[in-house]
């Protein structure tokens, strides 16, 4: 089946460059501002969007990504206006994937069935839900998959060879490699392991690997490029929100073109690797 | 919520899954999917060694004081039947787990992980803590083995904790105040899942209580259930028979599932799970998740959580750092939904009421965890006949208090 996802890593692909993937908070710092930035996203270079989903405990992530979920919260951010948001980005770009990004808890408690239901129809394209490893598939990546959404698995570095299998049974669209044991916003140890890591998926599956955590700049969108089908990038774009704030924690004018820009920066990275179409 | 038909046993949980009906279950980060696969198979590994057991037992006896005693406090009892309009008033037995060194019930679950860390050839501990006890218990066994510590504690109660901080630092380890989200117990073990999700290969997360992922919930339980197994045994040797009557305090719900769980299956014996309700249960600033939070996913396991609509964490809120937690171990929130166990809450001056009392009456100054439960005696025991047996699990001495409790009441 020819998804978003799909059609947009195989142009990708075609171009003879690996995908951006950019990660920005739903909500941060506030509705108006993080819609105009998701608005801008496409044309600033990002190939897919990751839409992060703010919870209180978001265990897996790093004080950028955290912050900016407290941000979000802060400004009034709920799982009903980030479908909204998705719904109405939707009318204006039919084709960039849109990925919700974020823990189960809010989709838990928004109920499953009307969560899976309402995120189709506001033109969701796929689901990462960091806490739901393949042991908890029954809760919502089967009724996900069977409703056509797609949902995409983290791998990381202590998944074995072992356990690879079990990790892709169930994923679909593309496979993230998480490209170090830690937290978002984390230090990668070494772009040799990153690469082996992502060779090895890749003889397991015919889907795209997208690797992020701890890819903060241009060179490193390039190094990951070498051999990752996507590359994604999230703290490095809400530190930037961050940076952008005025005293009080308010929008600023700076605060999309400071997004944007480091988005065309790593855009122009990830193509400076030319690759096979 | 109504009671389901009751199952064959209530002690036969948690199903391959890690499962208590709906709840539980292994709500991680896939990089810490294989670190608890292997936990639940080391775990089931030491549990079938003999030799794991004898260890274990002969560290609870020479080094924590187990058993500890069941005492009858004979003057509470006689303060409450006097209080009886009836002429009734139950008899009043305490699970003394506060004399365990260290202070607590808490160094039962720690002597067994931190044996099972060894055992799996693991160098580093961390470990998360609220009131400071597990953090202390925990500190305490990697000084006595020579292993690394480093406790995560919420900043807001590395403030109101202060001897137990001192403590920890005097043992050895290292206390790293959390400041994120609201910074305290459930904060706590946020950044003590971070560092675990960080540093898989030497790491071993010591969880302080009976909740977070399969197989946490069990494990923490079997390590307590030595406080149930010997109050059956004391019991019986004092008076011959079963108690009538279990009480115990709940934050995420320890020292109550190592107490009851041993009776779970004894359908005369009655049980109270007491929660904090800080200011009042509707007040919107309480730690009751049985009594006020619904069914949610955090920390590993889906539970009775406080939350809101949108399924954002709320703040709890207790005098009693303890109990201050949104959250509750899955086992219980199942034994709600079965209704084998009556959860019931206390407020902030309850707990305080109750922590005078028995100070003054019984010559123990409970933790403000257990005055929780004591608050509740004080109310159920006057209408009990004379020849109920009540046990309350004090399940930690009060010293780490005085100074909250000097704060509330104008400095005595």
């Amino acid at each position: 089946m020819t998804t978003r996802l799909s059609a947009r890593f195989a142009a990708c692909a075609a171009e003879g460059r690996a995908a951006l993937v950019t990660f920005v908070t739903a909500g941060d710092p506030d509705y108006a501002t993080a819609e105009a930035i998701l608005h801008a996203l496409p044309g600033a270079g990002a190939d897919v969007i990751e839409l992060g989903v703010p919870f209180t405990d978001p265990m897996a992530d790093g004080i950028p990504v955290q912050l900016a979920g407290q941000r979000a919260l802060k400004s009034g951010q709920t799982l009903r206006r980030t479908l909204a948001m998705v719904r109405d980005f939707r009318k204006v770009d039919p084709s960039t994937p849109i990925v919700l990004m974020g823990y189960y808890n809010p989709v838990y408690v928004y109920g499953v069935e009307a969560f899976i239901a309402d995120a189709l129809a506001a033109g969701v394209d796929g689901l990462i839900m960091v806490d739901l490893p393949p042991e908890e598939d029954a809760e919502l990546c089967t009724p996900a998959l069977a409703a056509g959404l797609n949902f995409i698995r983290l791998a990381t570095p202590t998944t074995d060879a072992a356990r690879l299998p079990k990790v892709l049974q169930n994923t679909s669209g593309f496979v993230y490699y998480v490209s170090m044991t830690g937290i978002t916003g984390g230090v990668i140890a070494s772009y040799d392991a990153v690469g082996e890591a992502v060779s090895r998926i890749k003889a397991h599956t015919v889907l795209p690997v997208a690797v992020g955590f701890g890819v903060k700049t241009p060179e490193d969108a390039a190094a990951i490029a070498r051999g990752a089908d996507g590359v994604v990038v999230g703290s490095a774009l809400v530190e930037r929100v961050r940076l952008s704030l005025d005293a009080d924690g308010k929008a600023t004018a700076r605060t999309v073109p400071a997004v944007t820009e480091l988005v065309a920066a790593l855009a122009a990275g990830v193509r400076t690797v030319k690759k096979a179409a | 919520m109504n009671a389901q038909p009751a199952p064959n046993s209530f002690r036969n949980g948690p199903d391959e899954n890690g499962r208590f009906g709906i709840f539980g279950g292994r709500f991680v980060a896939e990089t810490l999917m294989p670190l608890i696969l292997d936990l639940e198979k080391a775990y089931a590994e030491a549990k079938a060694d003999p030799a794991f057991r004898t260890e274990l037992d002969g560290y609870l006896k020479h080094y924590v004081g187990r058993p500890s005693p069941l005492y009858f406090a004979e003057r509470l009892t006689e303060h409450l039947r006097a209080a009886s309009t009836t002429g009734g008033g139950a008899k009043i037995y305490f699970k003394r787990d506060e004399l365990n060194h260290t202070g607590a019930h808490k160094v039962n679950n720690v002597t067994g992980q931190i044996l099972l860390a060894m055992r799996m050839g693991k160098k580093r501990i961390i470990a998360e803590t609220g009131a400071g006890q597990h953090g202390v218990a925990t500190a305490t066994l990697c000084a006595r083995f020579g292993l690394q510590c480093i406790v995560y504690m919420g900043a807001v109660d590395v403030e109101r904790q202060k001897p137990n901080v001192f403590r920890m630092k005097m043992l050895g380890a290292e206390v790293i105040p959390v400041h994120s989200g609201t910074s305290t117990l459930k904060d706590a073990m946020n950044e003590a899942l971070r560092d675990w999700v960080t540093n898989v290969a030497d790491t071993f997360y010591c969880i302080g209580t009976a909740a977070g992922p399969h197989p946490y919930p069990m494990m923490v339980r079997d390590f307590q259930a030595v406080i149930g197994n010997e109050t059956k045994a004391q019991m019986h040797e004092a008076e011959g028979r079963l108690p009538d009557s279990l009480i115990a305090s709940i934050g995420g719900g320890s020292n109550a599932i190592g107490l009851f769980h041993p009776f779970l299956d004894d359908p005369s014996v009655k049980i109270w799970g007491v929660e904090a309700a800080g200011h009042g249960v509707d007040s919107g600033q309480q730690a009751a998740s049985l009594t006020g939070g619904k069914p949610g996913v955090l920390h590993g396991n889906r539970t009775y959580l406080l939350i809101d609509d949108d399924g954002q964490i709320t703040d709890a809120h207790s005098i009693s750092a303890g109990l201050d937690y949104p959250g509750i171990g899955p086992e219980h929130a199942w034994l709600h939904q079965m209704g084998r166990i009556e959860y019931i809450s206390a407020t902030d001056s309850e707990a305080l009421e109750a922590f005078q009392l028995c100070s003054k009456l019984e010559g123990i100054i409970p933790a403000l965890e257990p005055s929780h439960a004591i608050a509740k005696v004080m109310q159920l025991a006057p209408a009990l006949p004379r020849d109920h047996l009540m046990v309350v699990n004090l399940c930690g001495r009060g010293d780490k208090d005085i100074f909250t409790v000097a704060e509330h009441l104008g400095g005595m």
